[in-house]
């Protein structure tokens, strides 16, 4: 199977019938995203069902998901949830941000996307609040826990360099 | 009352600690039974975790979830993204089997299991269901004599299906909590329009990112309000740090406060705004300053 097929195994997978699509365009004409950037979600959902190439299409990181398409699409079609299944797709396919990598270092390495840093450990001293928060940073049992449970899920892997 | 634990999530501790102190003194003062989730990590967030591995996302959601359900308590979250992740993962995880028990066998390293017996609730969601604006109303001080844009962001309501908390083309359930501190809540265009920041936008694409921004931050300001309010330290950050990255992309002046609903409500309650954090914020807009201040020492 190729990998632009496998787009929409995957979609079917998901219970998502993007062929049920009509073309009215009111996902895009309510796109946020779409009014200021080149993401065009009428236009992936075609590409995905035509089996053209969407892994690799960078306007699929344009998207905020919103989800203002999804609640309007007259056909009911999941189309925020599809965009995450194909984004999906394409990670395990290897196309990912560099951006994106880096968010994922953070949390195998501290068990939070954004840690702490020094001004903000001054910031909540200032507020009379524990320089350390209480949360996984805060207990070294915790954040192995953590560690432990994303490589389980190998998820180390799947965001390394490639 | 629900017994509740409060979730931080990352931005709320690690950022913007003045949303910490400020949700905590205000559920103190409405008298609310809610406590520390400790050892708990990143929700993990939506936009990007959810994008990358379902297996990973709800994992991680599910840990979270479970040092609370082994407290016995709801989990309160302070964030649309941590509201995101963590309440819909738990209805994945309640409603699915399959799912339920692939997480569990990940769990099982850690002598973790999921079992299903908390609900995840948002601040803005348990205030309006379970005290709600007039009640509200008995606890307000203060009263604020502010106009304010609120902006309720994306995930506390939509998918709407998953949250039952009505329509998302126009709701008001936040607008009439935010009118029970006193505040007006002004109408401006684009208001239910994202932040810009979601789905991986802000890390993976900052220039766009600020496009989106710059144009809400357009709209609040022809509004003529004193502040932007918001429930989400996300959308909080964009609108804040945001701010001044729009303004050297742009060269424009933009200098509007941004407060999450926890710091108008705890100035509302009376506390003092140095103890709600406001003036850590990036935006420094000394006018709106004198402004909280006298109307927290009565002369407003």
């Amino acid at each position: 199977m190729s990998d632009d097929e496998e787009v929409l195994e995957v979609l079917k997978a998901a219970g998502i019938d993007i062929l049920s699509c009509m073309h009215c365009g009111t996902c895009t004409g309510s796109c946020p995203s779409g009014r200021h950037t080149g993401l065009n979600t009428r236009r992936i959902l075609r590409d995905a069902r035509k089996n053209r190439p969407v892994l690799e299409d960078k306007d699929l990181w344009l998207c905020t998901t919103c989800y203002t398409c999804q609640e309007r699409c007259p056909r009911g079609i999941k189309i925020t949830d599809a965009l995450l299944e194909i984004r999906r797709l394409a990670v395990r396919k290897g196309f990912m941000l560099p951006e994106h990598r880096r968010v994922s270092e953070m949390v195998l390495e501290y068990g939070h996307a954004v840690p702490l840093d020094e001004e903000t450990r001054k910031k909540r001293e200032e507020l009379g609040l524990d320089p350390l928060p209480n949360t996984a940073q805060h207990s070294p049992e915790a954040l192995e826990q953590v560690k432990t449970l994303l490589r389980t899920c190998r998820f180390d892997e799947l965001t390394a360099e490639k | 009352m629900t017994k509740l634990s409060l979730f931080l999530g990352c931005i709320v501790p690690n950022r913007y600690p003045g949303i910490e102190n400020a949700t905590k003194l205000c559920l103190e003062k409405l008298d609310l039974d809610v406590v520390d989730l400790p050892g708990a990590s990143c929700c993990p967030a939506p936009g990007v975790f959810k994008s990358f591995d379902k297996g990973t996302w709800l994992s991680l959601a599910a840990r979270n979830v479970v040092i609370s359900e082994k407290m016995e308590r709801d989990v309160l979250t302070i964030c649309n993204g941590c509201y995101g992740s963590l309440a819909d993962a738990n209805i994945e995880l309640k409603s699915d089997p399959e799912m339920k028990a692939q997480t569990n066998m990940c769990l099982k390293g850690i002598g973790m299991e999921y079992q299903g017996t908390v609900e995840v609730r948002h601040i803005i969601e348990l205030l309006y269901e379970e005290i709600g604006p007039e009640k509200l109303k008995t606890y307000v001080t203060t009263p604020l004599d502010l106009k304010v844009a609120l902006h309720y962001g994306c995930h506390l309501i939509k998918p709407t299906k998953e949250r039952k908390l009505g329509n998302s083309e126009n709701p008001t359930f936040f607008d009439e909590l935010v009118e029970a501190t006193g505040a007006e809540s002004v109408d401006y265009t684009d208001k239910m329009m994202c932040c810009g920041a979601g789905g991986g936008v802000r890390s993976g694409h900052i220039e766009e990112s600020l496009e989106m921004l710059e144009h809400k931050l357009a709209c609040i300001q022809r509004a003529g309000v004193d502040c932007i309010v918001n429930a989400c330290p996300f959308c909080h950050l964009q609108f804040d740090k945001g701010q001044l990255a729009v303004n050297e992309k742009f060269g424009t002046d933009y200098s509007i406060p941004v407060l999450h609903y926890s710091q108008l409500l705890g100035l509302a309650l009376g506390i003092s705004p140095d103890k709600l954090g406001i003036e850590q914020n990036a935006v420094q807009n000394l006018e709106f300053l004198a402004k909280v201040y006298e109307i927290n020492a009565g002369i407003r």
